[in-house]
């Protein structure tokens, strides 16, 4: 029952990191309608005394995973899968000054681990429990996020793509 | 300098990047990034990026929250805190939701019937209607004898009954009466506010399988209820005084007391 005000009071945080995630609008409240829905039908997995904020997180992230499977069977979620659009936008040497573009063209695992960092504040820790992955895994698609927005957003660095890749 | 690299690791460059490093540390790893502009110029646009998707997203916190996410919450009557949930909403979201949900049951009204608390709503809208204007003898039982009347309410019950307090919300209890209803009987306590606003709570036993709905919204006549069962318990909470948002407010915290 205390759960209750802080899962009202998490909405708009759900909305920020899904805008980001997202990028449009009304198909971020989307993500955040069916997430606030699965939590509630799943509440009795979350275990009382832990961050109800990571667990919220995670339930996105799996609807989140789920939906864009279900739309692009092929889509670059994991980022040891083919980047098409990455590729393409270094390929004409595009400049991504629009900070929403330069994420958009981020593989979708990439940018979830810079948004739960770099916007929402989790630990490197809490952000390997909420994707279900390793430390290590954290850190490398950090690490490769923030080069690829650099560049994108800077033209910069071009052979040092090779070194972090 | 190959070796004192070593000791800089990439994931320090992002801890680094994110202020993350222990005080010691971030003076190596600054010291480190001193001696290497270029590296030192990738980290500064590593934090700078932090700031930047803040200043991007940040906004989207003070936006309205849309309706429909709150209605994803109220929609969910198995889920026994709903009910309690809509004291949290912003109140006219909350109401816009409420309205919507209520426009949705009514389109559902048939297979809903059977359930029985538009019925709940009903009988307590007339309880209110008949008992609030009267001036001499709006209860049975009066507030001073508050042991006496919910022991005796508790009693031709058959079960456990409370009378919130109200006093914080600027409504003291005036006191109690026993209503007939096939097939048990039905508790009613009222309320009243300095100006003379009332109140009136409608307490009745479930059966033992009724399940938890969340906050419901009727309106009989002048009268506007919002009703909830929980349990045991079926609860209407009635006013022609307040206007809807004060009513929903006082039902929340009645909800809160009843399930402590």
């Amino acid at each position: 029952m205390s759960d209750v005000p802080s899962l009202i009071a998490l909405i708009p945080r759900l909305r920020r990191y899904a805008r980001a995630l997202v990028g449009e609008r009304a198909a971020a409240d989307d993500l955040v309608q069916d997430t606030l829905e699965r939590a509630w039908s799943k509440l009795h997995l979350y275990r009382h005394g832990t961050d109800l904020r990571a667990w919220l997180f995670t339930v996105m992230h799996n609807v989140h995973v789920n939906q864009v499977r279900a739309a692009r069977p092929t889509s670059p979620l994991d980022d040891e899968m083919p980047e098409l659009a990455q590729r393409a936008v270094q390929g004409d040497a595009l400049l991504v000054r629009d900070l929403e573009r330069a994420l958009a063209v981020l593989p979708a695992a990439q940018r979830e681990v810079l948004l739960l960092v770099a916007l929402e504040d989790l630990s490197y820790d809490e952000t390997a429990r909420t994707l279900g992955i390793p430390i290590g895994t954290v850190m490398s698609r950090l690490a490769r996020a923030r080069e690829k927005v650099r560049i994108l957003m800077h033209g910069k660095g071009g052979s040092k793509l090779q070194v972090v890749k | 300098m190959s070796e004192e690299q070593n000791l800089v690791s990439e994931a320090d460059i992002q801890a680094w990047a994110d202020g993350r490093l222990a005080e010691g540390r971030r003076a190596e790893v600054e010291d480190w990034l001193a001696a290497r502009p270029e590296e030192a110029e990738r980290a500064a646009a590593y934090r700078a990026l932090n700031e930047q998707l803040r200043a991007q997203y940040d906004p989207v916190l003070v936006e309205p929250v849309p309706e429909r996410l709150e209605g994803a919450v109220l929609r969910r009557p198995r889920w026994r805190a709903a009910a309690a949930i809509a004291g949290w909403l912003v109140l006219g979201a909350a109401l816009g939701g409420i309205t919507g949900w209520q426009l949705h049951a009514q389109r559902a009204a048939a297979p809903l019937a059977q359930a029985d608390t538009p019925l709940l709503a009903h009988r307590a809208a007339l309880a209110h209607a008949t008992y609030a204007p009267e001036v001499r003898h709006p209860v049975e039982v009066g507030a001073d004898q508050e042991q006496h009347l919910v022991a005796w309410l508790s009693k031709r019950l058959g079960a456990e009954v409370r009378a919130p307090r109200l006093e914080a919300e600027g409504m003291t209890l005036v006191g109690g009466r026993l209503l007939p209803r096939d097939p048990g009987p039905v508790a009613q306590f009222m309320y009243q506010s300095a100006p003379g606003r009332r109140v009136t709570l409608y307490v009745r036993t479930e059966a033992p399988d009724q399940r938890e709905t969340a906050f419901r919204f009727s309106r009989e006549g002048n009268v506007q209820v919002f009703y909830w069962i929980d349990r045991k318990f079926g609860y209407a909470l009635s006013s022609a005084d307040l206007d809807r948002d004060e009513l929903l407010r006082l039902a929340n915290v009645v909800y809160r007391q009843l399930n402590p």
